[in-house]
């Protein structure tokens, strides 16, 4: 056994071994990267699908998404741009680039985000000519953990029709409850903005049907306030100025 | 240890040398993966197959991994063993895959795998190494698979995901118990599952390392 511990020998095996291993590692990596990506873009169309209210079980997603049109927008104008492709734009990367986005100061920065990309890709769904959903993207800080989801708004640009979030790290049973289906379905019909334009929607402890702004109110989740003061923040955020409000204002307006 | 056979290093660490329960080893991740018992099962072939392949492996070169460099041989192959694993759940169960996150990666730091990398496949015949490793992923996916069931039917009151005791929010019976979704109650239940199997198994009791000395009768007189 003495002459495994030369030191040619012992340089011998650490170069073979490198080498089989990285072989190994990159020929799996490599292999298979199409299937991995596929099952990426896959699981996101499921989570834009489910948000938007749709039965994404036992269906194929990738026709059922072939309805939605991606667009980007450009959340300061609150117009649609090109300026970058729809298709390949990653809002997740930009928001950390600093050349696509911007510092928001604390005062505006209700959800907690630090940092907010200057483009963002929406959703749209049409029927029969006219616009049927609008998918927004939205993000933001509940307890532990930043939540990333979708909000599902109907052709109208005010009634949701639907929320979901697919990451976050909430407590189970407390605020992870923001997957409970029970609690989802509340937000469905509900309206975001009022009249004059104004962000309106809020979660409160236990809505009063007879309320006349019921319809702007969300039960909040019990034993989670901290969650769901998050998830107040992040949807009066996305939909404020900072966020999707020209955009959406543009497009009650009909001018995009 | 008694006499090495194929069926022996198979059966013995299920429960008479159990990975976790007697050797109390591969801990951190017992605590993460158990609150749902599908991605349980998905860590605990992930574990079995990374520690018989790593043994394998070993085994296969262990006339010729000088000494000096033993522990880093055995960790290259054990973390290029768990890369393939990973990639392979990101291809092939990708949801799983998601919720597993980090745990799968930090199979490299599990000291089961390390462990037997170092006390058996350097001393064992690649075959016989192979099985040593499939018997310690069972051993740990039993104890694993005990605790996922506990904390999943309790907790969330399902098991796979299929309902089996109807919960209050969703207008059952049933109020779960939100503590058994958290990290700490795996640490609980494991050592409650230690004490059954040693009280099942006397002799994996441990010995006393120190006993108290009974009172003198100089200190009762003081009081």
């Amino acid at each position: 056994m003495s002459s495994n511990d030369t030191v040619q020998k012992t340089v011998k095996v650490a170069l073979l071994l490198c080498l089989v291993c990285s072989i190994v590692v990159s020929g799996a990596a490599v292999i298979l990267k199409p299937v991995q990506l596929a099952n990426k873009a896959l699981d996101r169309k499921t989570n834009i699908l489910a948000a938007a209210g749709f039965e994404t079980k036992g269906q194929d997603i990738n026709t059922l998404f072939l309805q939605f049109t991606p667009k980007v927008v450009d959340l300061d104008a609150g117009v649609y741009t090109t300026a970058v492709d729809a298709e390949t734009y990653d809002q997740r990367k930009a928001a950390k680039n600093p050349k696509l986005s911007d510092e928001l100061s604390d005062d505006v920065d209700i959800a907690s985000i630090n940092r907010r990309e200057r483009y963002a890709t929406v959703y749209l769904l049409e029927k029969e000519g006219k616009l049927d959903r609008i998918i927004i993207p939205v993000h933001g800080y509940g307890l532990w953990s930043t939540l990333y989801g979708f909000l599902a708004l109907e052709g109208d640009g005010n009634t949701v029709a639907g929320l979901g979030f697919y990451s976050h790290a909430e407590t189970p049973g407390l605020g992870g409850e923001v997957d409970n289906p029970r609690w989802k379905s509340q937000w469905v019909g509900k309206r975001v903005f009022d009249e004059q334009g104004q962000t309106q929607i809020e979660l409160v402890k236990s809505v009063d049907p007879s309320d006349p702004r019921a319809m702007y109110k969300v039960d909040g989740l019990s034993g989670a306030t901290l969650t769901s003061n998050g998830v107040e923040n992040l949807i009066r955020f996305w939909l404020g100025e900072k966020g999707f409000g020209s955009y959406l204002a543009n497009l009650r307006a009909g001018e995009v | 240890m008694s006499e090495v056979t194929a069926k022996s290093v198979v059966v013995s660490p299920i429960f008479e040398n159990n990975p976790i329960a007697l050797q109390i080893l591969g801990i951190c991740s017992a605590l993460a993966v158990t609150s749902s018992l599908q991605v349980t099962l998905v860590m605990c072939i992930a574990l079995t197959m990374v520690t018989a392949f790593s043994n394998l492996s070993i085994a296969a070169i262990r006339h010729h991994i000088p000494s000096s460099i033993r522990i880093i041989v055995q960790m290259i192959i054990i973390a290029s063993l768990v890369i393939v694993v990973d990639q392979i759940l990101k291809a092939y169960a990708y949801s799983i895959s998601k919720q597993l996150s980090v745990f799968v990666g930090l199979i490299i730091t599990n000291c089961i795998v390390m462990g037997r990398a170092e006390a058996f496949a350097m001393k064992n015949p690649p075959g016989l190494s192979f099985l040593d490793g499939i018997g310690n992923g069972l051993g740990y996916s039993v104890l694993l698979i005990s605790v996922a069931v506990i904390r999943e039917l309790f907790g969330a009151g399902k098991l796979f995901g299929i309902e089996i005791l109807s919960l209050v929010n969703d207008g059952g019976w049933y109020v779960p118990n939100g503590l058994l979704l958290l990290p700490p109650s795996a640490f609980f239940i494991i050592g409650l599952l230690i004490w059954a199997l040693r009280s099942w198994k006397p002799n994996q009791v441990e010995a006393k390392e120190y006993e108290l000395a009974p009172q003198t009768t100089s200190m009762q007189e003081a009081h």
